[in-house]
């Protein structure tokens, strides 16, 4: 990893200069645009952004308009990866070959939701990560496909209620645990690998740029509240985000070259799961007394996460 | 031209042109039977014969995904594939050519499961047929070679600026050894000339946006575009291929003509029966039968124009299809009847369905649908199945 640059305080970061304009048609609240202004504003170096299709895809170019002041490309679904493994390597090959249009510093980040991670563009992004490009994709989880009106994807966590998981008379919603591709894309020995939360801006830029400063690829899984789906009022997205944090249902932490866990974050005060259940719609349901049950094991699955992350961390590896 | 004469397999006749065009990123994944050209640019790069990016993808359609991103990016791109990848593809396919990317795909044609067949059919290039690219059809190495440097400065003319694939029968021309010639490396890429890039993602100073989305307010005007892209194309073609034959003395039209002029029998095909096809004629010609053949070169855009001027004044048309229409008549077929309702022909027009699977075609099976064809010449009508099959187990199978 390369020297990293000096974190921008605020006022710095909000004088940055705009990659992601504004008048794109994301839903009021959305957590998307302000995770990716993060991410982008947080490095001076020239970018090349791929977009898997989704709501951030939709939302930022519809012809003839873009909001991106950043050269960008979405092809389909399953392939935000492959695509910018394709930019990367023409990079790469024209200047190897003395051809390159600007001699100024290039990075390429690929965005995609949980859907275009998790799910369908999961072989894409393993493909990608395993053959070792100079890209960093960042994953804006909102747990499950939002963009087509709120279906399970992988990313849905335990007993949550969506258009697929319903919850009914027999059904508390959503049966399996949210997949864990933090781990996963440690195991493709990943430079660096990191979780973060769009209301802890500070981490995020940090990790960004951290990002930015790595040779190799680069996971970022990025918790991203979605108003519409979620079902809580877009003026609360970021205490929401900032509830999974100090609740540990998103603990912010990072894996270096594959091993090395670092807890970035450790809530002083414990909130319990429960608190960040009750703020939203799609968890409404697990409160009647027939489904108190996957509360409880919502909590203790939070609790064994953030004590296995704490021995990670601990044990140094 | 001085010439360098050697063997070479379908196969090796596009992994060289790849090499001669000293491509930028070549993103591929390995399938029969296309494996080789693969196989053979991997050593290109182990050898440090080639200068550009080789990436080795976890799919096709990770293949034709880096593909379009690389070309986006900037500059010359190529892979090669074969049936099941090229069906994975598909999806891509389309964004390479709705973007206006001058992406060359060598496909080495073979048949689509189930049941599974690494053979030679048709039913993959039949599957692209609509999305949008150029489709050129090489019937022996000779012209898997020279239609490969063609390729390459049609897709990349800023007129048409659309992907082009160059088709081979899986087998039969891929792994079937042939003397041909070839041009000494920089004449081969003088005639291709430098890439130009046109809107490059790399270029900072000027950011770009690929792939937005258009809905139906501007999803049609971009689709008629395409299209225009696609007629366009006819001229341009026409120039390269009349530029390379001053080079290299080889002559390649739009569809290949033989013994067509006085012949009341015309069989209407693609691909390497062509060549078989070609020995009928000569069969029959030197019995006094009057026999021709019709090979199509274009596959897209179809030029129906210049097929049209050999069909005017035959009795009977056979058009081979190598792919099962399931449900309906050959894709050539189709495009051939149109050709004649357009021009008001009256000719009898017959189907086959032959060779799936790498299924065999020979010079007595070529006789024999000449023969059936004459049936119907001499009784001035359709006396036969629209559509018919060859070389076909029958009555001795249960099912039927």
């Amino acid at each position: 990893m390369s020297e990293m640059k000096q974190i921008k305080n605020l006022k710095q970061f909000s004088t940055s200069k705009e990659r992601f304009q504004g008048g794109h048609r994301l839903c009021p609240g959305c957590s998307h645009s302000i995770i990716v202004r993060e991410f982008v504003n947080a490095t001076d170096d020239e970018l090349c952004v791929s977009t898997a299709t989704g709501c951030l895809e939709v939302c930022s170019t519809i012809y003839p308009y873009t909001s991106w002041d950043v050269s960008w490309i979405h092809i389909g679904f399953e392939n935000a990866a492959a695509a910018i493994s394709g930019v990367e390597a023409m990079h790469k090959s024209l200047k190897n070959n003395k051809k390159s249009f600007s001699d100024k510093p290039m990075k390429f980040i690929a965005f995609a939701g949980d859907g275009g991670t998790y799910d369908i563009g999961f072989q894409s992004l393993s493909g990608a990560a395993e053959r070792g490009h100079d890209f960093i994709y960042v994953c804006l989880d909102n747990e499950g496909y939002m963009n087509t009106g709120g279906q399970r994807s992988s990313s849905t966590p335990i007993g949550g209620a969506t258009t697929t998981s319903p919850a009914g008379k027999v059904s508390y919603g959503e049966k399996k645990l949210k997949k864990d591709m933090m781990q996963i894309m440690a195991a493709h020995g990943c430079e660096y690998v990191a979780q973060s939360a769009p209301s802890n801006w500070k981490d995020m830029v940090k990790k960004a740029q951290k990002s930015f400063a790595a040779s190799g690829p680069v996971y970022i899984n990025a918790v991203s509240p979605c108003p519409t789906e979620w079902k809580f009022d877009p003026s609360m997205s970021m205490e929401i985000s900032k509830v999974m944090v100090e609740s540990r249902v998103v603990p912010l932490y990072e894996i270096e070259n594959g091993s090395k866990v670092t807890v970035n974050y450790k809530p002083k005060n414990h909130v319990p799961v429960e608190e960040y259940l009750g703020m939203q719609g799609r968890f409404k349901h697990l409160f009647k007394p027939s489904n108190k049950h996957v509360i409880e094991e919502w909590q203790k699955n939070v609790d064994a996460k953030w004590e296995y992350l704490l021995r990670r961390e601990e044990a140094g590896i | 031209m001085e010439q360098n004469r050697i063997v070479w397999d379908g196969n090796m006749a596009a992994s060289q042109a790849m090499r001669q065009a000293k491509i930028d990123v070549v993103a591929a994944y390995p399938i029969t039977p296309s494996t080789p050209i693969v196989q053979n640019y991997s050593q290109f790069v182990a050898d440090g014969d080639v200068d550009g990016e080789f990436v080795m993808v976890e799919s096709e359609h990770s293949a034709m995904s880096a593909c379009v991103g690389a070309a986006s990016a900037g500059g010359r791109v190529a892979t090669a594939t074969s049936s099941q990848g090229y069906a994975l593809m598909i999806e891509v396919l389309y964004q390479a050519s709705g973007m206006r990317l001058p992406i060359v795909l060598n496909a080495v044609n073979r048949a689509l499961a189930a049941p599974l067949n690494i053979h030679g059919d048709h039913s993959d290039m039949y599957l692209g047929r609509d999305a949008g690219w150029i489709n050129m059809v090489a019937n022996n190495p000779q012209e898997v070679y020279d239609l490969n440097l063609c390729a390459f400065k049609i897709a990349e003319d800023y007129s048409v600026r659309l992907p082009v694939a160059v088709n081979q029968d899986g087998f039969l021309v891929s792994h079937t050894t042939e003397a041909l010639n070839y041009l000494p490396d920089d004449e081969a890429y003088k005639f291709i000339g430098d890439y130009k890039p046109h809107n490059p993602m790399l270029d900072p100073e000027k950011p770009v946006t690929y792939g937005a989305q258009t809905e139906g307010e501007w999803h049609y005007e971009h689709k008629m575009r395409h299209e225009h892209a696609m007629y366009n194309s006819f001229g341009v073609i026409e120039k390269v291929l009349a530029e390379y034959k001053e080079l290299s003395g080889r002559e390649y039209k739009f569809v290949e003509t033989y013994q067509v002029d006085d012949a009341e029998e015309i069989i209407i095909c693609m691909g390497s029966v062509a060549g078989t096809t070609q020995l009928a004629v000569d069969k029959l010609r030197a019995e006094g039968k009057k026999v021709g053949l019709v090979s199509v070169r274009l596959w897209r855009p179809f030029p129906k124009e210049e097929l049209a001027k050999y069909l005017g004044k035959t009795k009977t048309i056979t058009v081979l299809d190598r792919s099962a229409p399931l449900g309906s008549t050959g894709a050539l077929y189709n495009e051939v009847a149109a050709v004649m309702v357009d021009n008001g022909y009256n000719a009898v027009l017959l189907n086959y369905v032959y060779g799936l699977g790498g299924r065999d075609m020979t010079i007595d099976h070529l006789t024999e649908i000449f023969n059936s064809a004459k049936e119907c010449s001499d009784a001035g009508k359709r006396v036969k199945p629209l559509i018919q099959t060859i070389n076909l187990r029958g009555k001795e199978l249960s099912f039927y």
